[in-house]
């Protein structure tokens, strides 16, 4: 919209105005202050008011504060509140004929009587009779009370009454105005819902928690209210920073203080598995919703300024097919070739004779990565969009079985792509109905226990590094131990007596494994925790288990933030390369002589430490025929998947980079040990080796 | 002659098929040892010189390796191989074409493209069996332009061949 | 389009309003006092109705009371047009079922930022 030029409606205001004058005038001069006519009054009342609001509105101050006293006084006699006094009337033309002079001065530009506005304003002030704060106008804008030590944003329940949509409000509105002040997370609270026969089809019963990151005051809030602040239960306070604090769920009885610290994310961004010198894209772009934080302080999030797009406001999102999304992903990824390449040739030229160049390599390199970086990141999703459906599976469960449960989720708004979203809801809701099923205990037991009556269990999704970490934990009973033993021996399983715990609980994950003493129509049949691993695995991640007897289990999953891109470890084998997923390399190593032994089945084993790990030797796997033979004349490479190790003899490792996953299977077929590829830097395509299913064949070779 | 070709690809590429396609329709002419080949112009996204692939394990023989077009990962047939000829040789001439079949995209190598031309359908006679390398299921006839015959592949049959292995069978 | 109707007695503020909103692309109908928009929304369902408070034949406050009886303006945004003078008449207004209020005086961007955001 262009500016409007508001000079445009200055003739119509002056002409109405001296109108208004006109009317103001001889209204005053027909009022009988014996017998004072309503209508009278409030036909000079109006006159006074219009002309306020057009001076106020077009840019003329001074007749506007003049005006206000006038408007006052006119007010409180048309009220019925001040006797009209024959004094009252003569201040008042003197008024008119002072916003006569004011008016025309403004019309003509020419000078005003100041003077006689002054002593007539005076008077006008004397007759209010009021403390002059009250009569000083206009009253200043209402400024934003400043707020000491501004806090780092506000916590906002906002509870409208069900009324609130019959003054023509709507929560979404007040919202979405919200996020004009910064970045808000918004909880919707649909508690109060009432079943459909129940419910009135004009009430309001949704109600809201906004956790608002801005540095604006609680006025700026309260304005955004200002119109429903009768039709609301509203508080607003301060956000203390622990934005990671759990989310109940309402269907839990009681809220449990939860620490988020264990789950701080930069702790642990230096994983054994990832390169310190990365910094993957990935685990940036989900920063800005990271939401659990570390020692206190706001999440990354709640100090970012509101963005242009946040504050652009109307919703801020539109709908984009993912054929459209994958399709910049692709062409970045071009981008991010292309750059590589332009990088590698540049190596052989002179940096000094070619500074600008250079230069701006550089920053094409840095710009390339911020922009793979940011459209990876329009894939992702919070992890909500799973979470969410866990309140009621527990709720439905926990009744069915006569147990006492709440569901704590914390980090639902951790980002992740939409492709690992919709593949780990199975596992994760497998994994919970075991935890209520299995794990946490009848109210009954649990107070024989000192436990209080209601367990917990608790969803919890955080970034560690370029991967997210999921948690189911409860505080329920934790593992058997001795019942897993004997049910592993039962289903022909090699167990020990000695077997470390984690060796045990690493025993559920066999197939047709079931813990239950009696299988429950809960979570006792079908799939089982074999499952749940291998689809995990399928995701490139990992499934690990801890737990504590009488206190509870612990299962922690790893996955890649997406599956479009891959920290890899390029190596080399012959003349070839291979890019190795990082995610499943333990180590690598030279091996030494008496580390290597050959078994009767010609199978040769590496010795590391206390175990014995087969030997693959990926030539061989992928046919190629110049590659070195000898363990010592190479590295091996020891991968691990399922919890099961092989060492891989490859020639060399090239270096850790990176990768774009692109499909070997839309032009082509599948191809036996191989994941997919990538293109390297050079514009050649690389293969990207299935580590687990390497290391199941592997293992599988050694077994025989 | 590789411009003008790809010149005319440009400009026929870009008519729809139906106006473009005669009774026959405009094939694109190959060199496979000393026999001249046609596939249907439609089906050719590009022509490129034989570059390096990343060798396929397991594959057969006669499929190369795979190469990067453009971020997409496009597998490569050397059509020489596949139908043994007795010379496979890389050299500046080698070409690859690149083919949009069946929502696939597959690069075939052959000794070098001639020419686009079109034929008629009077042009075309029904393949009889014949002693060529290509077995007959995969062609769609033989054309005759002046003295010239050409062998029309039909590409669509020849990609899906379970004997190619470029599609998983189910 | 949306459809807005701008009701107020004066003639400057009238103007004013209706050439903002229809320069921010809105279409607007006008009425200068309450009985007048009254009729007019009868005849036909505005989007938004915008209206001052004090007016002659029927006030602002009146004209909200009445649009809300109407099954049409149930839901519909009413906004007041108040002076910073009068606390009480937001009062009054949000009683008679006002959506919200604009106090005066107001520029055309605020107009416009106000209207949309109700609108969107």
């Amino acid at each position: 919209m262009p500016p409007i030029d508001i000079t445009r409606f200055h003739q119509t205001f002056f002409d109405e105005s001296f109108e208004g004058l006109d009317v103001m005038e001889s209204g005053l001069l027909r009022l009988d202050p014996d017998a004072p006519d309503d209508e009278t009054i409030n036909a000079i009342f109006r006159a006074a008011h219009s002309i306020k609001g057009g001076a106020g509105t077009f840019g003329f101050a001074t007749v506007a504060e003049f005006t206000h006293l006038l408007e006052t006084l006119l007010d409180q006699m048309r009220s019925g509140n001040r006797p009209v006094t024959c004094k009252d009337v003569d201040v008042l033309l003197r008024s008119v004929d002072v916003l006569r002079s004011l008016l025309t001065a403004a019309r003509d530009g020419s000078e005003a009587d100041t003077a006689t506005a002054q002593m007539v304003s005076e008077e006008l002030g004397a007759l209010l009779a009021a403390p002059a704060a009250t009569v000083e106008a206009p009253a200043p804008a209402q400024a934003d009370a400043p707020v000491a030590a501004a806090p780092r944003g506000w916590r906002i329940e906002f509870i409208p009454k069900p009324e609130l949509f019959a003054s023509g409000n709507d929560p979404l509105r007040i919202i979405r105005e919200l996020t004009l002040l910064g970045r808000a997370e918004v909880i919707c609270d649909t508690d109060a819902l009432p079943m459909l026969t129940e419910a009135m089809p004009e009430a309001c019963y949704l109600s809201w928690r906004i956790d608002l990151h801005a540095d604006c005051g609680r006025d700026a809030i309260a304005d955004v209210f200002a119109w429903v602040e009768d039709e609301c239960d509203l508080s607003i306070e301060p956000l203390d920073g622990d934005v990671a604090e759990p989310t109940v769920d309402a269907a839990a009885v009681t809220g449990t203080a939860s620490d988020g610290g264990e789950q701080a994310p930069g702790a642990d961004v230096d994983t054994p598995s990832t390169p310190p010198a990365q910094d993957p894209p990935a685990a940036a772009s989900g920063k800005p919703e990271l939401t659990v934080i570390k020692g206190g302080r706001p999440a990354v999030a709640a100090s970012r300024p509101a963005t242009s797009a946040e504050r652009s406001g109307e919703g801020g999102s539109i709908r984009v097919s993912t054929e459209k999304i994958d399709a910049l992903i692709n062409l970045v990824g071009e981008l991010v070739i292309t750059q590589a390449m332009l990088q590698q040739t540049a190596q052989h030229l002179d940096p000094v004779t070619h500074e600008e160049l250079f230069n701006g390599l550089n920053q094409l390199n840095r710009n390339t990565r911020v922009l793979q970086e940011a459209v990876m990141s329009t894939r992702m999703l919070p992890v909500e969009f799973v979470f969410s459906r866990f309140p009621r599976v527990v709720r439905d469960l926990a009744s069915k079985l006569g147990k006492q449960v709440q569901l704590q989720t914390v980090g639902e708004k951790t980002e992740l792509d939409k492709s690992v979203i919709e593949r780990i809801a199975d596992p994760l809701t497998h994994l919970v109905r075991n935890s209520l099923d299995h794990g946490i205990e009848s109210p009954e037991r649990r107070t024989a226990a000192g436990k209080p009556a209601t367990g917990t269990i608790r969803l919890s999704a955080s970034h560690q590094g370029g991967h997210i970490v999921i948690e189911v934990s409860d505080d329920g009973a934790g593992l058997d131990r001795e019942r897993i033993l004997s049910k592993a021996r039962e289903r022909g399983i090699a167990t020990s007596d000695g077997m470390a715990d984690e060796d045990v609980w690493q025993l559920i994950f066999e197939p047709g494994f079931s813990t239950a003493e009696q299988i429950t129509d809960v979570s006792g049949r079908g799939v089982g925790m074999d499952v749940v691993k291998r689809n995990i695995e399928a995701l490139s991640g990992s499934i690990e288990i801890s737990s504590e007897s009488g206190r509870g289990s612990r299962i922690l999953i790893r996955l890649p933030l997406t599956l479009a891109i891959l920290d890899g470890m390029s190596v080399r084998i012959g003349g070839e390369i291979f890019i190795v997923p990082l995610n499943n390399v333990i180590e690598s190593l030279q091996p030494q002589a008496e580390q290597l032994k050959s078994l009767v089945n010609q199978a040769q084993v590496i010795r590391l430490r206390a175990e014995y790990v087969p030997l693959v030797r990926l030539q061989e796997l992928f046919g190629v025929h110049d590659a070195v033979r000898d363990p010592q004349q190479g590295i091996v490479v020891v991968l691990e998947s399922g919890g099961r190790k092989i060492a891989a003899l490859v020639d060399e490792l090239v270096g850790q980079q990176q990768v774009v996953i692109k499909s070997l299977e839309s032009n082509y077929r599948r191809v036996p040990c191989v994941s997919g590829a990538t293109i390297l830097g050079n514009g050649q395509v690389a293969l990207i080796i299935d580590a687990a299913e390497i290391v199941r064949q592997g293992a599988r070779a050694n077994a025989a | 002659m590789m411009e003008t070709i790809e010149e005319q690809l440009e400009v026929r590429n870009g008519i729809p098929a139906d106006e473009a396609a005669g009774p026959a329709g405009e094939f694109l002419t190959f060199r496979l040892g000393s026999e001249e080949y046609g596939v249907d112009i439609l089906k050719v996204q590009e022509i490129r010189g034989y570059d390096t692939v990343t060798r396929i394990p397991g594959a057969p023989e006669f499929i190369k390796g795979v190469i990067n077009l453009r971020g997409t990962i496009v597998p490569i047939v050397d059509l020489r191989l596949k139908f043994d000829l007795p010379e496979v040789v890389y050299n500046d001439f080698t070409v690859m074409i690149v083919l949009n079949v069946l929502n696939r995209v597959v690069g075939i190598v052959v000794d070098g493209v001639s020419d686009v031309i079109q034929l008629e359908a009077g042009q075309i006679r029904p393949a009889p069996e014949f002693s060529a390398a290509v077995n007959a299921r995969n062609i769609i006839g033989l054309g005759t332009v002046d003295s010239r015959m050409l062998i029309l592949l039909d590409i669509e049959k020849l990609v899906s061949d379970p004997n190619l292995q470029l599609v998983e069978i189910h | 389009m949306s459809r807005i109707l701008a009701v107020d007695d004066s003639a400057s503020m009238r103007q004013m309003v209706a050439f903002t909103l229809k320069s921010a692309g809105y279409d607007v109908a006008e009425a200068p006092d309450g009985a007048e928009a009254l009729e007019m929304a009868k005849k036909e369902k505005f989007n938004l109705v915008l209206c001052d408070v004090n007016m002659p034949n029927m006030d602002g406050i009146s004209l909200v009371k009445a649009l809300r009886q109407l099954p049409d303006y149930k839901f519909t945004p009413l906004l007041m047009l108040t002076t910073e003078a009068g606390p009480e008449k937001k009062q009054e207004g949000k009683q008679a079922g006002a959506t919200g209020w604009l106090v005066k005086p107001f520029n055309p961007e605020q107009l416009v930022t106000t209207i949309q955001r109700v609108l969107s």
